[in-house]
């Protein structure tokens, strides 16, 4: 069969099992918007290419899918940048077609040439630039199986408007052998005299802590993670990648650790003697001082990704694997040592000489009692948004997905939600991308659509994508996005407050520039305005019952909230600050 | 140093350099990964040459990196992770067999000329090129005989210099097994 090199890419996405693209054409994509039109593939038109990059992240976070997003060259390529960057921090499977300039006119500084695989090199886990039409299956199976498996990671493939243009005879890669990838071996099984060594020191340990982070999410390791965790009854602490990882309804759990952390995850981290790191990075926000991070802790840390381990903290016994395997051998190595399911252990084994936990979760249990998190909505005083996040909390469905955009109301949402499920949290968590929750929860409603979408978003964040409400709406796509409006860049000046002496640089917005209500509704969506906590609960009632259209509601928040506890930047977790301080309070 | 300079502080490189040789595919941009990789996460090369292998599907890149900007292992698994590299062997400095090429044109005028002449002998380097008032010279030998060089012929006045920047085998002697092989068996040995 003769096809274009567009006609294969769009059939290679098919036979990949593609179903959705989010993009925007452009001269040097035109010829694969051409096929498009025949495809069984949905193709949503996006108002920006950052908001194709972020849809397309929101669909991989909560299907476990690569997502796909399209756009052409130039600055259709560089707007895609930021969403590859986020990908690539927080491990997701993206793949991105790009149209390039025919392969005659690259390096002659064409009309809308841009060299973005050279751009995107260091933020992508590979990518591609396809010079003969011939390539097109093979490379696009590649960029498939390198995005997908090991740690997963955004690949680009850039197409010169000439090869989408040229003939080629078509075929399909039939297995992984007719892939060209001598240089890519992913890990899965970890080495098994590490994960008897694993095993042991679990039974040694007097105050274990299970630090799970988003390579449990990426294993899909839930299931694996609770087993183990029952079995030892080890508490678990989920970082702000793996919140709903593990329930936070289960007693086990602790919560999120790191610089806005629960004192009690952030405080047993601190005091643990044994840290089991499960597809966590020791990011700085979670370490805090790393010299000063656990310092009591031997550390057993499995990462898929080889390079994970000892990057930041050496590990006692480290072990390169697949996270829900690796799991699973070491629950099975702690039977042979004598620990049975439900947390038993036979008489005479290993299992049976090892310390009682219980003085450690009476540690644990005191300090939740004593350290909770707290705020006060002071009656006919400024909306708390705590008080927003834990209505929608509580009149939502418990599988609801929850997207937050990057700042102060990203923090409430991960301590003030109640995650019982995985792929219910999406967020940008190593690269903090403003921007990311109205797109990624389109994408995220694309992908489920039997589920409920909240985004919750900050006044800032809102006014950086909020133009792909348009696209939610031309599409029918009903997300429901709660802006935390405080009228400031809250997170900056909290920043500022704190540590350069309430001096505020560039960070107030205004509550009522733009007028949210207005723009919701002139992008097709339905706005609504809360002013006081009474309005809080109607408010989300009303947008619950709406199924569409996108919801937007304004939610006017006390500008002077400050998230706590906080461990500030470059201090030791030792250092956390509960919450304000005498006379602060009120502010 | 800057992070990832090219080039050590002057003198030979010490106990702080390891080589490092990797096969990549013959790939269009592979040699940029590679040496953007080293620039993003702030690793120091020394020095670095590339060629082309026996076989025409890979190239060989001899690094020699310093081990005081990170850990020899972080290099090393970072530099397993980009997807063209096939192989990765690491040896240490008293594990190899290094070889450099330097080629140098340097002032020597009739009254001169006799002497440098000597020194090339004695160093067993070639004369390649003569003229009126300079001569250049090649000479292959181990790195620190390179220096060696280096330094007694900068007084007659160095007009041009260039080195290759050294490529390595390990030592006979030494068991096969400590070059290690980091990819290719990477999939069993559990990097623990
Ligand atoms: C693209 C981008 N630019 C700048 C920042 C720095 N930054 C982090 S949080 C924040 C404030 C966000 O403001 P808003 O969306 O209103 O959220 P709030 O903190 O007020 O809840 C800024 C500017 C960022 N994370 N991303
Ligand atoms: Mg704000």
């Amino acid at each position: 069969m003769r096809l274009t090199g567009a006609q294969a890419l769009i059939k290679s996405l098919e036979m990949q099992g593609v179903e959705v693209i989010f993009g925007l054409p452009g001269g040097a994509i035109l010829p694969v918007y051409d096929p498009i039109l025949d495809s069984t593939i949905r193709h949503i038109l996006v108002r920006h290419e950052q908001g194709a990059g972020h849809m397309a992240e929101g669909y991989a976070h909560v299907t476990g899918r690569p997502g796909v997003a399209m756009v052409t060259s130039g600055p259709g390529a560089t707007n895609i940048v930021t969403p590859l960057a986020d990908a690539a921090m927080d491990s997701v499977p993206l793949v991105v077609v790009t149209g390039q300039v025919a392969t005659t006119a690259i390096g002659t500084d064409a009309f809308q040439e841009c060299p973005i695989t050279g751009v995107t090199m260091d933020i992508t886990k590979h990518n591609w630039l396809v010079t003969d039409a011939r390539d097109i299956p093979r490379v696009v199976a590649e960029a498939f199986h390198v995005a997908t498996t090991g740690r997963p990671g955004p690949v680009l493939i850039d197409v010169p408007k000439d090869v989408s243009n040229s003939q080629m005879d078509w075929y399909w890669p039939s297995s992984l052998d007719d892939l060209d990838l001598p240089g890519y071996r992913p890990r899965t099984e970890g080495d098994p005299s590490a994960i008897r060594a694993a095993a042991e020191l679990i039974l040694r340990a007097e105050r274990p802590v299970i630090y799970a982070g988003g390579g449990i999410l990426k294993a899909r390791a839930a299931d694996a993670l609770r087993e183990f965790a029952e079995r030892t009854g080890v508490p678990v602490v989920t970082t702000l990648m793996a919140r709903g990882a593990f329930p936070d309804s289960h007693p086990l759990c602790l919560g999120m650790p790191g610089m806005h952390g629960n004192y009690t995850a952030v405080t047993a981290m601190q005091h643990a003697d044994l840290l089991v790191a499960l597809g966590s990075r020791f990011d700085d926000r979670v370490t805090g001082k790393v010299s000063a991070f656990a310092p009591e802790a031997k550390v057993i840390h499995v990462d898929i990704d080889p390079a994970e381990l000892g990057k930041v903290r050496r590990a006692d016994v480290a072990i390169a694997g697949d996270c829900r395997i690796v799991i699973e051998e070491i629950v099975e190595a702690l039977g042979t040592l004598g620990l049975e399911s439900g947390g038993s252990a036979g008489s005479g084994t290993t299992a049976a000489d090892r310390p009682d936990l219980a003085p450690w979760k009476a540690q644990l249990s005191e300090w939740q009692q004593r350290f909770p998190l707290t705020y006060r909505q002071e009656e006919g005083g400024a909306l708390k948004p705590q008080l927003v996040v834990e209505a929608l909390r509580d009149s939502t469905p418990d599988d609801t997905i929850v997207v937050a955009g990057v700042g102060q109301h990203q923090m409430w949402a991960s301590q003030y939600w109640r995650f019982e499920h995985p792929y219910t949290w999406v967020n940008s968590g190593g690269a903090g991308t403003m921007g990311f929750a109205v797109p990624a929860a389109i994408g995220a409603k694309v992908g489920r659509p039997d589920k409920m979408v909240w985004a919750i978003d900050g006044d800032g964040c809102f006014q950086m994508t909020a133009q792909e409400l348009v696209t939610a709406s031309a599409e029918r796509i009903p997300v429901k996005i709660a802006i935390l409006n405080n009228a400031y860049l809250g997170m900056v000046r909290q920043w500022q407050e704190l540590f350069y002496e309430e001096r505020y640089s560039e960070v107030y917005l205004s509550p009522d520039l733009p007028d949210y209500v207005k723009w919701a509704e002139a992008m097709g969506c339905i706005g609504m305005r809360v002013e006081t906590a009474e309005e809080v609960a109607p408010a989300i009632e009303k947008a619950n019952s709406v199924d569409d259209r996108p919801v937007v509601i304004d939610f006017r928040t006390d500008a002077f909230e400050k998230v706590y506890p906080m461990v500030p930047s470059g201090a030791s977790n030792d250092d956390i600050i509960v919450g304000p301080s005498e006379g602060e309070g009120g502010r | 140093m800057a992070p990832s300079s090219i080039g050590g502080p002057g003198g030979p490189v010490g106990v702080r350099h390891h080589i490092v040789t990797v096969t990549v595919e013959n790939k269009a941009g592979v040699l940029a990964r590679v040496a953007g990789l080293f620039s993003r996460r702030g690793f120091n090369i020394f020095s670095l040459a590339v060629a082309p292998t026996d076989d025409e599907r890979f190239s060989r890149i001899t690094i020699v990196v310093d081990v005081e900007s990170a850990p020899l292992e972080q290099i090393i698994r970072q530099l397993d992770k980009l997807v063209n590299v096939v192989a990765i062997s690491e040896l240490a400095p008293e594990e190899a067999t290094e070889r450099e090429l330097l080629l140098a044109t340097v002032e020597a005028g009739p009254d001169e000329r006799g002497q440098v002449i000597q020194l090339v002998g004695v160093f067993e380097g070639r004369i390649v090129d003569v003229g009126r008032e300079a001569i250049t010279i090649m000479l292959a030998g181990a790195p620190n005989k390179i220096d060696d060089f280096e330094n007694l012929i900068r007084p007659f006045g160095i007009v041009e210099l260039q080195r290759t920047g050294r490529v390595a085998l390990p030592k006979l002697e030494r068991r096969t097994t400590r070059l290690r092989t980091i990819a290719g068996g990477a999939g069993e040995d559990g990097a623990g």
